[in-house]
């Protein structure tokens, strides 16, 4: 059994480890505990800053910060920064194309037990349909501590989406290479692709292994940079595959299926089928029970990639 | 208020205690600490104050709540329970994918609950709607809100404020639960949002300032707020995080963690035997 870490986790140790050498600051709004900047804030008190239950004040701020030429790392929940604090960021934020790194926790149907009102499965949409926005989705902690290192180096807006619940490690930390909006092909096959991002990435290993039984030949794809989409890695499956399955944590409208979708039906039309949250929202719930009722599974990628096989022409 | 009222009263919000802690320790999440500050507003808001029908729980001449600090809905729950809008034995699905009992209210799916919150900062902006439109209906009912003191931290908080005062909303009385504490700390030391009182003064409110867990001084803000012609009311409630359970009293880290078993049992007897129950 590989080890579980919240990738909110990995955030905030790597925010704490990063923060000695480099002099970025951290802003919160009365979650420091859950966001896990307190692990940062514990060791550098002098560079963390409480905003409050004030997000939308705090996302202005954090531009302010960053035209003065500061490096902020601002965090909330995906619901309360993306959601909350939409204009904020598009306007403060992402028309000045500054320097701030979002980096949203507790992302996504798997916040469990707090329910719908908690459960953001539409901020991939939201922060994707800014121009000049770099979305990125890591699929466990070691992707994640990679990915908020490469944001801190990259200069521009960055939101990252990190999730509450601790996810299986599928990744080495000792080799792993982050290159930001770079695929990675996880699996090599040849009937259909499954494109997967966040914790869908180590569910479509397992489904590629159950269709592999049953003498399918599934490609798996992670792409923990949602935006700028790697087009080439998609392009090239839709054409050596034919078919393309999509699972994501988030919504199927706006998401990462819709930006495979749009870059094959404009680059090499092939059908896609998403593997999503169908259009409803979310409930309490703990999450194996949410994931089972949302068709996040391995079970309902497989049904999905039999689906999209079916429908080569 | 007369002795046999305020000890039905204690009761029941010693009741609505023993049901909070029932909910988050079966649930083995949610959040207690501000649950159990406004049990004994929300004994009297729906055991005295305000006009309701758990066999009706739609009847458009009904008095709104509007629970703008949402993460405390056991405490809601709890009262509509006692109230009759559903069976207590619900309260044990907290949270759970099956029950209808949703980690923050929903409007939808949950008998006697006005609004959906959770999203902390939306209430009293709802709560002004559903005050003004009474006034455009010509109807008479009246509408409470109640938000947390770090809610107040919240910009359309007072957004909101401006519209009560602006539209003269004197159906609205809008509620702050001043237990001093939010997640990351005590509000004062987190995002200072005082004075309260002088700000809504400011803002053209009536303002009171009261002790949360004394009926008496509850009775008497919530008539002298219907006397208020021609601007809306807030009600500072003076209350203690954790209330009834003194483990949990004052105590930052009880906000949004649940029980275990002994401290359950424990928090219990307390409370049972505080109200001889
Ligand atoms: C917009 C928004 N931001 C953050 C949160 C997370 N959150 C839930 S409760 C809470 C603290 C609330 O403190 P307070 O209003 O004082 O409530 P109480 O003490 O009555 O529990 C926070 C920050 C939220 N639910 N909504
Ligand atoms: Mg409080």
């Amino acid at each position: 059994m590989a080890e579980k870490i919240a990738t909110r986790q990995a955030y905030g140790e790597a925010l704490a480890e990063l923060g000695e050498k480099y002099n970025f600051v951290v802003l919160d709004a009365d979650l420091a505990a859950a966001t896990k900047t307190g692990i940062f804030k514990k060791k550098f008190p002098n560079r963390h800053f409480d905003c409050g239950i004030a997000e939308g004040n705090m996302m202005s701020v954090a531009a302010g910060l960053a035209a003065a030429g500061k490096i902020p790392f601002v965090s909330s929940f995906a619901m309360f920064a993306a959601g909350r604090a939409f204009e904020q960021i598009r306007n403060s934020i992402g028309y000045p194309q500054l320097n701030v790194k979002i980096g949203a926790t507790h992302a996504g149907i798997t916040v469990g037990e707090d329910g719908a009102t908690h459960q953001c499965n539409e901020d991939i949409a939201l922060m994707r349909a800014i121009p000049g926005m770099t979305v990125i989705n890591p699929a466990d902690a070691v992707e994640a501590r990679a990915a908020v290192e490469a944001a801190l180096h990259f200069d521009g807006p960055v939101y990252l989406r990190f999730g509450r619940y601790a996810v299986p490690v599928i990744n080495d930390k000792n080799t792993y290479k982050f290159e930001l909006g770079k695929g990675v092909q996880l699996r090599e096959g040849s009937d259909v692709t499954i494109i997967a991002t966040g914790i869908m990435v180590d569910m479509a290993n397992t489904a590629a292994e159950m269709l592999q039984a049953e003498g399918i030949s599934a490609r798996v794809i992670n792409i923990h940079t949602i935006k700028p989409l790697d087009r080439e890695i998609v392009l090239k499956a839709a054409k050596e595959t034919g078919a393309i399955v999509t699972a994501e944590e988030h919504s199927i409208i706006g998401g990462l299926g819709a930006a495979v979708a749009e870059t094959v039906c404009e680059g090499y039309p092939v059908p896609v089928l998403r593997v999503g949250v169908n259009d409803v929202f979310g409930r309490s719930g703990s999450v194996p029970a949410l994931l089972e009722a949302y068709g996040l599974t391995p079970a309902n990628i497989v049904e999905k990639a039999k689906q999209v096989i079916a429908l080569k022409k | 208020m007369e002795r046999a009222k305020k000890q039905q009263l204690a009761k029941i919000a010693a009741q609505m205690r023993l049901d909070i802690l029932d909910q988050v320790h079966a649930a083995g999440c949610g959040h207690p600490g501000g649950s159990l500050s406004i049990a004994d507003i929300m004994a009297y808001l729906y055991f005295s104050e305000m006009t309701v029908d758990p066999a009706d729980p739609a009847m458009a001449s009904r008095d709104r709540f509007v629970l703008s600090k949402g993460h405390t809905a056991p405490a809601l729950y709890a009262a509509l329970a006692e109230k009759g809008f559903f069976p207590k034995e619900e309260l044990l699905g907290l949270r759970k994918i099956h029950s209808f009992l949703q980690g923050h209210p929903d409007m939808k799916n949950i008998p006697g609950v006005d609004m959906s919150t959770g999203s902390l900062g939306l209430g009293v902006s709802a709560a002004c709607g559903m005050a003004l439109a009474a006034k455009l209906d010509g109807r008479d009912y009246r509408t409470y809100t109640m938000l947390g003191d770090g809610e107040s931290e919240e910009g359309q908080v007072w957004e909101a404020m401006m519209f009560a005062a602006h539209y003269k909303l004197d159906n609205l009385v809008v509620m702050i639960d001043w237990n001093g504490l939010q997640i990351d700390g005590p509000v004062t030391e987190i995002m200072n949002p005082t004075p309260h009182d002088k700000k809504l003064e400011a803002f053209g409110f009536h303002v009171m300032v009261v002790d949360g867990h004394d009926f008496d001084e509850i009775e008497k803000a919530f008539e002298k707020a219907k006397t208020v012609k021609g601007k809306p009311t807030a009600i500072i409630f003076k209350t203690v995080k954790g209330k009834g359970v003194s483990f949990m009293e004052n105590q930052v880290n009880w906000h949004g963690v649940a029980p275990n078993d002994e401290q359950y049992e424990i928090a219990v007897a307390e409370i049972k035997a505080k109200a001889k129950i």
